[in-house]
């Protein structure tokens, strides 16, 4: 009797967990989409941002141009990493330890970590100042541990039949990754990119001191400007704009809705393969 | 042929050029955090910097002691995983073990998008929802530990509900069947049984989640009001070391920044001690 009683109990609080988990989450997405719906409107995306029309696109181009140039920096170095420990290393290498333990150390940090990191060493020490280029950094090395252990994975879930079968046939190392291990390798690094997308676009805390706030379009790769994230926490903490910055969240949540579409598509295509 | 082993040497110089990079940034970012905060505790001294109670960088003489803030962040942290963590294992229970397969197809990117979500986009949420609930119901502002450990308790959840759920799923079937064949009902076996043998990923995902509320920074300077004081009941506001960094650095010059930097240097030694305990769960777990 007593342990029907018990079992009861442990049942209704496991449904009520997920209830609370994703009622949490429902509530979420619906307060901010009726609350930031209504102020999307085309003024929001005027080409030049001023105080009348508060507008995200500067933001938004921003957000882009730091996506594509930080996985520029940081896609070919975790990468290539991943290539030389899967491909190259011997066993025992000392390298490998020291990756690994480099990688695990840098899991982990809080952003604002690497945040004064990037103002120390791109902003103040090479002299970059509050610039596109020292946020690209600053964000590349945030996400090089990730892009790093994916990519590692990945190739190591290539089977050793295909590296063999293509030595067999006479190809180099070089060309049996390029060519062979890396198309079977792909998905599950492009996976790993895709987050690490996701991180970018979310990032607040690294980018206030190292690419600074500037709402307009950055000129150059020295000039400061915004991401998304950065713009929204400087409409919610001027707390002028509460309705645009409801507006921006609700382009922030579409943006990482449409990230995780690509990466379940990417999994399944993983799990398939 | 010679054109081509050019090739494989100069490549895989390139890959080995890589390697040497990627642990060069770890030996840089360690080099630049140590070199400007270390002097900085020693200028205002260990012990004052460690466990002083006060932080008025503008007095004079001015002080810099981060004690208010370790406490901030450990009540808010405490105070996170208190909610994050039952909701998130019964939660992570749910999915494995009781949720029908098409439910569950809608749930698990469900808690994909809770893992995606800017931490700004928390914030305001919280800002907006749960400050004015706090305030409502118990008085004060609002900004408090409440309503930041409120908020970082939802942020933690999908960590604690990936990890956990993938540790339930590894423990073998035979166990669960084992245990029902013996007598034992579904809630009894899953409890019982599955959890106790899922308990070192079930740590690790704990362990995980205190590393993501210590190093939360946005969200928390959102709603948890940031004064500069010793925490003073869970109603009350609350400054963490995270948000000490951020609020400061705009203006800080000389010891004042350095102090701040030093700061930093707390919360990367802390964030690795939980690194090192995870890893060292994590192994523990394998057999």
């Amino acid at each position: 009797m007593r342990q029907k009683i018990t079992d009861t109990l442990l049942r209704v609080a496991t449904w009520l967990a997920a209830a609370l988990t994703f009622g949490a989450l429902f509530f979420l997405i619906a307060y901010i989409l009726t609350r930031g719906i209504p102020y999307i409107k085309p003024s929001l995306f005027a080409l030049h941002y001023n105080s009348q029309n508060v507008s995200l696109l500067p933001a938004l181009v921003t957000t882009v141009l730091m996506v594509l140039l930080s996985l520029a920096v940081a896609v070919p170095l975790g990468l290539f990493t991943a290539i030389y420990l899967v491909e190259y290393a011997k066993r025992g290498n000392p390298l490998v330890r020291m990756v690994r333990m480099t990688a695990e150390t840098l899991s982990g940090i809080p952003s604002i970590v690497y945040g004064l990191f990037g103002m120390l060493f791109f902003v103040t020490w090479l002299g970059w100042g509050f610039s596109i280029l020292a946020g690209t950094f600053t964000l590349a090395i945030m996400i090089l541990p990730l892009i790093l252990r994916t990519a590692e994975e990945s190739l190591k879930a290539v089977p050793d039949t295909y590296r063999e079968g293509a030595f067999g046939l006479g190809a180099g190392r070089l060309r049996t990754v390029f060519r062979i291990v890396l198309p079977a390798a792909a998905p599950g690094i492009l996976a790993g990119v895709i987050l690490a997308v996701g991180r970018i676009v979310g990032e607040t805390a690294a980018l206030t001191y190292t690419a600074g706030t500037v709402a307009q379009i950055p000129e150059s790769l020295m000039a400061s400007g915004r991401t998304l994230s950065v713009h929204m926490y400087a409409l919610s903490s001027e707390g002028l704009y509460t309705g645009q910055a409801y507006a921006t969240a609700v382009v922030l949540l579409v943006l990482v809705a449409g990230i995780n579409t690509l990466s379940a598509a990417l999994a399944k295509k993983i799990g398939k393969g | 042929m010679r054109e081509r082993s050019l090739q494989e040497n100069l490549m895989k110089a390139v890959f080995l050029i890589s390697t040497l990079i990627s642990i060069l940034t770890v030996a840089l970012i360690c080099l630049f955090l140590f070199a400007n905060g270390i002097p900085a505790m020693g200028k205002i001294g260990f012990y004052q910097f460690l466990l002083g109670r006060e932080w008025s960088p503008s007095d004079l003489p001015p002080a810099f002691g981060i004690l208010p803030m370790m406490l901030g962040s450990l009540y808010v942290t405490a105070g996170a995983i208190l909610i994050g963590v039952p909701v998130g294992i019964l939660t992570a229970v749910f999915l494995a073990k009781v949720c029908p397969k098409p439910l569950y197809r809608v749930l698990k990117p469900a808690v994909d998008l809770l893992a995606g979500i800017p931490s700004v986009v928390y914030g305001f949420f919280g800002l907006v929802t749960i400050v004015p609930m706090v305030r409502m119901l118990f008085g004060g502002n609002g900004s408090s530990i409440l309503a930041a450990s409120l908020l970082l308790g939802l942020m933690i959840l999908p960590t604690v509900i990936g990890i956990t759920e993938s540790a339930i799923r590894a423990v073998p079937g035979e166990l669960y069947d084992g245990a029902v064949a013996l007598g034992a009902s579904h809630e009894r076996a899953v409890f019982r049984v599955l959890l106790p043998a899922a308990k070192s990923g079930i740590l690790a995902a704990v362990v995980l989640g205190i590393g993501r509320a210590i190093g939360e920074t946005m969200a928390v300077i959102m709603v948890a009001g940031n004064q500069a004081r010793m925490p003073e009941g869970i109603f009350k506001g609350v400054r963490t070391l995270t948000a000490n960094i951020v609020l400061e650095m705009g203006y800080a010059a000389e010891l004042h920044r350095e102090a701040l930097i030093a700061t930093g240097v707390v919360l990367f030694v802390f964030i690795l001690l939980i690194n090192l305990l995870f890893s060292a769960l994590r192994k523990g777990g394998r057999p």
